[in-house]
């Protein structure tokens, strides 16, 4: 082939497009090989509320409910614990629930619960996603001699309160998170996944 | 017979004329210096293991299930049912282990000789990369079994991603296709632990060496053998051909490192759960967190850095940041180092003492991740002691050495600190 009089100003241009359509064209062919990977309908479906029943929950006893297998600890706390709460602010990191992405707005008050003895967090520790351990009773303990009640995270040591709020000066960032849900009309069920109606 | 074999031999050279010539290459013109000591074996160590995980790997393939809800089940049939299956599995276990201990120790002698120091940057990149995508491989490895440390270790792990600012926990879910590690999660990583992951490890293993065969070999003496060259064959005079010197010499490496892997495989297959945690013999259980959730031994060190680093501004980000600084300050050493003289047999006393420390700080900071430290904190210092601030204490001291190790090693040859010895012409065979 002779290569005398080649445009190449035309030749670097029919290069250049042609690098960019194929280019376009892989990264098209990439998305649906990327979405393969999102959550299937299935694992979505398997994702939906779920109901507790909490009437045969003492006070200061907690229950562990699955939740898009997440477990949620539900807790009746005592009139001890909930007086407890109070005194820990000085210790805690975030004791007034600032960080929003933690509870709903309905969760967000000094008990982070609907009614106050109800407390339903994700029992998932924030640090690394390990399940903290429910220590309810206000005696001292080996990782705490000053313990007021709360969760233990037992991979790093992070420490909760009854309220699944953070101490300061351990590696978890924030609080337990408070999943949306309600109480259902009969006063024996809590609905996981949904919040009361006309809440955000 | 002999002239059969001649005979096909001709046969393929006239078909093939370029065969033989990369064989001589690669292996009987492949001069390697004559000087290699007992720290020249790990590389074709880490070689063998490649070989043996790749062979006992495509036979556990004939009988798992990457499935949630058989995994657990099939890998107890390979090991009761299956003839030999035990043998199978623990041959792949130990070798996962065994794995880490070579290529740890290849690592270290590179550092000690400056084989990472030009022209041989490209092999420790290489090489830095065949370790990463080792560590992924293993990682996913040890999730196959669906134990409760498989299930958790995967939790912690991939929720390193979620501490990314704003995509993190899409991103969480989007690797574990649930959202929780599932059926879905296993499954992906079956297929990149026996498929993608271990073709990209052989196609690095080829350019490592590759690159390795461009430059030629590195010795303890950290001389250019090709600067001496015979001046009529124009070989290296300090060079033997790889073929049949040193696959001799690497048999017999083999031979004595296979004798003690079948001993740990034969009588102490879990290595008293330093191989195999006690906790991968339960089923997976979400609800069930193990008491304590630690990585195998080999990647405690960086499990540590993650450990020591507090969260700050409401986000734990800032252990994985430097976890991961730790594994990529490894890429740099090359370019951290300005020295000129490659073996430690004639540098400095302060890059001796830096590669002592920076040895010790990565053990130290393994016998933090792997809860040494917590175990013996409250037998040495009572058990009133807050045990959490000494760990704490402990490993961030370890932690900063590791780091420190590297900016000293600059330093100390940047602003030209280092009194070295003078490098021989040619190399020595009695130091």
């Amino acid at each position: 082939m002779a290569n005398e009089g080649v445009d190449h100003g035309r030749r670097r241009f029919l290069t250049a497009t042609t690098a960019v359509v194929g280019g376009a064209g892989a990264l098209c062919a990439a998305v649906p090989f990327i979405k393969t990977w999102e959550p299937s309908a299935r694992a979505k479906s398997a994702g939906a509320p779920v109901l507790a029943d909490i009437s045969k929950v003492e006070a200061g006893q907690m229950i562990n409910v699955k939740w898009r297998g997440m477990p949620v600890f539900i807790v009746n706390r005592t009139a001890q614990q909930i007086d407890a709460l109070k005194s820990l602010d000085a210790q805690l990191r975030d004791p007034s629930s600032s960080n929003s992405n933690q509870q709903p707005a309905y969760a967000r008050n000094e008990t982070r619960s609907i009614k106050p003895e109800w407390l339903v967090v994700v029992g998932i520790c924030t640090h690394l996603g390990c399940s903290p351990k429910f220590f309810g009773e206000l005696k001292p303990e080996p990782f705490d001699p000053q313990w007021k009640g709360g969760f233990y995270c037992p991979c790093h040591r992070s420490r909760y309160d009854l309220a699944g709020r953070v101490f300061s000066g351990v590696p978890a960032p924030a609080n337990l998170p408070v999943p949306p849900y309600k109480f259902m009309p009969d006063g024996k069920h809590i609905l996981i996944g949904v919040g009361p109606e006309g809440a955000a | 017979m002999a002239s059969v074999f001649a005979s096909i031999g001709n046969w393929i050279t006239e078909r093939a004329p370029g065969l033989m010539p990369v064989y001589r290459k690669h292996m009987t013109e492949y001069y390697a210096p004559k000087n290699f000591n007992l720290w020249y074996y790990f590389g074709s160590l880490a070689l063998l293991v490649l070989v043996n995980q790749i062979l006992t790997g495509i036979f556990l393939t004939m009988f798992y299930k990457p499935d949630a809800a058989a995994a657990f089940d099939s890998v107890e049939y390979i090991m009761r049912d299956v003839d030999w299956g035990w043998l199978i599995r623990y041959m792949h276990e130990v070798g996962a282990s065994m794995f880490f201990i070579v290529v740890y120790l290849h690592m270290f002698r590179g550092l000690m000789y400056g084989s990472y120091k030009k022209p041989r940057e490209l092999v420790w990149i290489l090489g830095m990369l065949i370790f990463l995508a080792l560590m992924a491989e293993a990682f996913m490895g040890y999730v196959l079994p669906w134990g409760n440390m498989s299930f958790w270790g995967a939790k912690v792990i991939i929720s390193l991603f979620g501490t990314i600012p704003w995509i993190g926990e899409s991103l969480v879910q989007w690797i574990m296709g649930d959202y929780n590690p599932a059926d879905a999660t296993l499954n992906r990583f079956f297929s990149l632990h026996v498929i993608a992951l271990p073709l990209v490890l052989l196609l690095l293993v080829v350019l490592h060496l590759a690159a390795l065969h461009e430059v030629g070999s590195n010795n303890p003496d950290g001389v250019e053998i090709k600067k001496k060259k015979d001046p009529v064959t124009h070989i290296p005079l300090d060079g033997i051909g790889f073929h049949p010197y040193y696959t001799v010499k690497d048999l017999f490496g083999a031979g004595f490192f296979m004798i003690i892997c079948a001993f740990i495989i034969f009588y102490q297959p879990t290595l008293g759960g330093w191989f195999l945690e006690p906790d991968n013999f339960i089923p997976a259980n979400n609800l069930l967190t193990p008491a304590d959730i630690k990585p195998v031994w080999y990647f405690t060190p960086f499990y540590a850095m993650l450990r020591m680093v507090p969260s700050y501004l409401d986000t734990a980000v800032w252990g994985v940041i430097v976890m991961f600084l730790g594994i990529f300050v490894l890429f740099l050493v090359p370019w951290l180092d300005r020295g000129m003289v490659k073996s430690v047999r004639y540098r400095g006393t302060g890059y001796k003492f830096g590669l002592v420390l920076f040895a010790l700080s990565f053990l130290m900071l393994g016998a933090v991740g792997a809860g040494v430290t917590s175990e013996q904190i409250p037998k040495w210092f009572g058990p009133d002691a807050n045990a959490t601030t000494i760990e704490n204490l402990f490993g961030r001291f370890w932690l900063l050495v590791y780091f420190a190790s590297f900016g000293g090693l600059w330093a100390y040859t940047y602003f030209g600190w280092e009194k070295t010895k003078p490098v021989p012409e040619r190399v020595t065979t009695h130091a």
